[in-house]
């Protein structure tokens, strides 16, 4: 393509320079940064000098133990029970504080525990805030992708009839989508609220008073599951029109054979649609998934993070440790962890939508 | 599903509008209680929620919770620092990405195909993660101003402007573009003794309009709802952007008719403008999707 015309080093150079330039120290200087900084103990404003801590930085954020406890037994063998009758457990403590025994174990605290026959199981972290953060993320991203992604898809369906006014339609459905997120979180607050939130009075009034008022943001039970649902709500409009873009690519020729083969609904989205969808599928997949590992704003505006760390994220984290702690390497070994799980994830992604031959 | 005919029958197509008007129902209705609320006082506001009057007019409508919000921050001042940083930035990314896709698409240069090629797998970098350490070397940059040469690019307008002015995907929305544009008329102006920046200002540019609407569209959205990033940069009064300031009506006990109206003040120009240009808004997200 480019053969044909002429070859000049210094004005291509001159031409792609700046964007080249500005690309390398805002984007790719930073991404090296990240990688280098998280071996280093590197704070924003620091009168120590920077050292090489290699792995610890890691260490101290993924770090997990399993450990597993028999219970108590008296001087005769028998397990020892408490007053209600539950078997009793050494302390934690004595395992994880200063026991030369079990070094591994040192500084690390219970994540969650269960029982296995007559012994119980603990889950060891060293960092329990930042692994429920990842827990956290991930449940974001695995509800978030299949149903935002199916929803977008209904809607496209939906918007492509050829109806009298659909263009409202679509233009009202995409609306959110150039609202801001922190403009869109505030006011979901007050959706939400426990007190005189719209969403209570709506399930009151739909149930005649029956159901109980729930502070959907202030409960560790439906925290998450409120913010999923309001992201979901601010961005399907996005992903629909993604969608709309790929569905107008398939020939109507295809949709009149169908009909002239008297294909039902089903069949025909079946065999006729969603065949021609396959890139646009894995498009709006990747996209969405990306997105979702980058959740902040929401957990900013709307709870902080809690209540008891249940809507701790991954980026919430990088951010409360590098700019709020100043913890600089701290914020960056989170960061390279993060772009590594998105890589991964977008990897497999790519391998099971592949093209199979 | 597409329907090849258009399909008008009585029952069936009431039941159709009636799914389509619910769904928008659903969309609409927060962005109508925020515009209703925005107008009744904090009393009224809260009392409203009860019933179908939260998305209606009704009651003690003033403008007060506007006035009153102008009383509490300087939305003033906030509002310029977003119009200028949004501007700026919108302004100088589609000049210098677009001479960059040029330079990729019709020139042949060394390390071409290397440079645009790291610029594309840019793009599977999320800004999160690289925010981080982004804050460490903008602290550090040396700046060039009218006091002389200054260490550091925290609290300014251009931490907020430089770093977004090139970027992976308007530089792959440009190149997608000029790739399709007929090379003979490239030739045609060689031929003629036409400079290369004649070329691109007199040829290439006047035939890019809708890459340019898409491209402005897409930067426009990401620098006005900009927010971790000047969260992080701007500590400043002097400097921030509306969505940082909305921390001054959300950290203060909760006057919600106040928060409405500053919701409202900085939500309805953008709503508007969406509106007004609602086809080429969507028209520039489908392009990101068409070629993927």
């Amino acid at each position: 393509m480019a053969s044909k015309f002429i070859r000049s080093n210094r004005i291509g150079w001159l031409m792609a320079g700046p964007a080249a330039l500005l690309m390398a120290i805002f984007v790719v200087l930073p991404f090296v940064f990240a990688i280098g900084l998280s071996f280093t103990n590197q704070r924003l404003i620091s009168p120590n000098p920077t050292q090489f801590v290699g792995l610890a930085n890691y260490e101290q954020l993924l770090g997990v133990g399993v450990l597993t406890l028999e219970p108590e037994r008296d001087n005769a063998g028998a397990v020892i029970r408490d007053k209600s009758g539950a078997l009793t457990y050494p302390a934690l403590r004595s395992f994880t504080r200063n026991n030369a025994d079990y070094p591994q174990y040192d500084g690390m605290r219970e994540w969650f525990s269960f029982d296995m026959g007559e012994s119980r199981v603990f889950l060891l972290g060293r960092d329990i805030v930042f692994l429920k953060a990842i827990v956290n993320t991930v449940i974001f991203v695995l509800v978030v992708a299949p149903v935002q992604g199916g929803l977008a898809l209904g809607l496209a369906l939906l918007i492509n009839q050829r109806l009298r006014g659909i263009n409202l339609f679509r233009a009202i459905y995409f609306m959110p989508v150039v609202v801001s997120i922190v403009v869109v979180s505030l006011l979901w607050r007050f959706i939400y609220d426990g007190n005189s939130g719209l969403l209570n009075n709506l399930l009151g009034a739909i149930t005649f008073g029956a159901f109980p008022r729930i502070d959907w943001l202030g409960n560790p039970g439906t925290a998450l599951g409120s913010i999923i649902a309001m992201s979901i709500w601010q961005a399907v409009g996005f992903h629909m029109v993604i969608w709309l873009s790929g569905l107008q690519t398939i020939s109507p020729t295809l949709y009149e054979a169908a009909a002239i083969e008297g294909a039902s609904p089903w069949q025909t989205f079946r065999y006729v649609t969603w065949p021609g969808l396959r890139n646009t599928a894995v498009l709006v997949l990747i996209v969405i998934t990306m997105q979702a590992f980058s959740l902040f704003s929401q957990i900013d505006v709307m709870t902080g993070g809690g209540p008891l760390d249940s809507t701790q994220t991954i980026v919430f984290q990088a951010v409360e440790r590098g700019y709020g702690k100043q913890d600089i390497s701290g914020g960056s070994t989170i960061s390279v962890v993060l772009f590594v799980i998105v890589l991964t994830i977008s990897f497999i992604q790519r391998w099971l939508t592949r093209e199979k031959k | 599903m597409a329907a090849i005919a258009p399909d008008n029958h009585g029952l069936r197509l009431v039941a159709r509008y009636a799914v389509l008007i619910l769904i928008a129902v659903i969309f609409i209705f927060p962005l109508i209680f925020m515009l209703m609320s925005s107008l009744k006082p904090d009393q009224q506001l809260l009392t409203d929620t009860e019933s179908l009057r939260a998305f209606l007019p009704v009651g003690n409508i003033s403008l007060d919770n506007y006035l009153a919000a102008f009383r509490r921050a300087p939305v003033g001042l906030f509002v310029f620092n977003s119009v200028l940083v949004t501007g700026l930035t919108v302004l100088l990314s589609l000049v210098v990405c677009s001479l960059a896709a040029f330079a990729f698409v019709f020139i042949d240069w060394r390390g071409r195909e290397l440079v645009l090629t790291l610029i594309l797998a840019t793009l599977i970098v999320p800004f999160e993660t690289i925010a981080i350490p982004l804050l460490l070397i903008s602290a550090n940059l040396p700046w060039i101003g009218l006091e002389g040469v200054t260490r550091g690019w925290l609290n300014s307008y251009q931490v907020q402007i430089v770093p977004f002015i090139a970027d992976g995907l308007t530089i792959f929305l440009f190149v997608q573009y000029f790739k399709d544009l007929p090379g003979e008329l490239i030739e045609a102006a060689r031929v003629e003794g036409a400079s290369w920046g004649q070329i691109y200002r007199k040829v290439v540019m006047p035939l890019a309009g809708p890459v340019l609407a898409t491209a402005a569209i897409l930067k426009f959205l990401t620098m006005y709802n900009q927010y971790l990033w000047p969260l992080m940069v701007v500590q400043q009064e002097q400097y921030r952007p509306v969505m940082v300031g909305l921390q001054y009506f959300f950290q203060l006990n909760r006057a919600w008719g106040e928060i409405m109206a500053y919701l409202s003040l900085i939500t309805v120009p953008v709503l508007a403008f969406y509106l007004f240009l609602q086809r080429a808004f969507i028209a520039s997200i489908a392009s990101t999707g068409v070629k993927g």
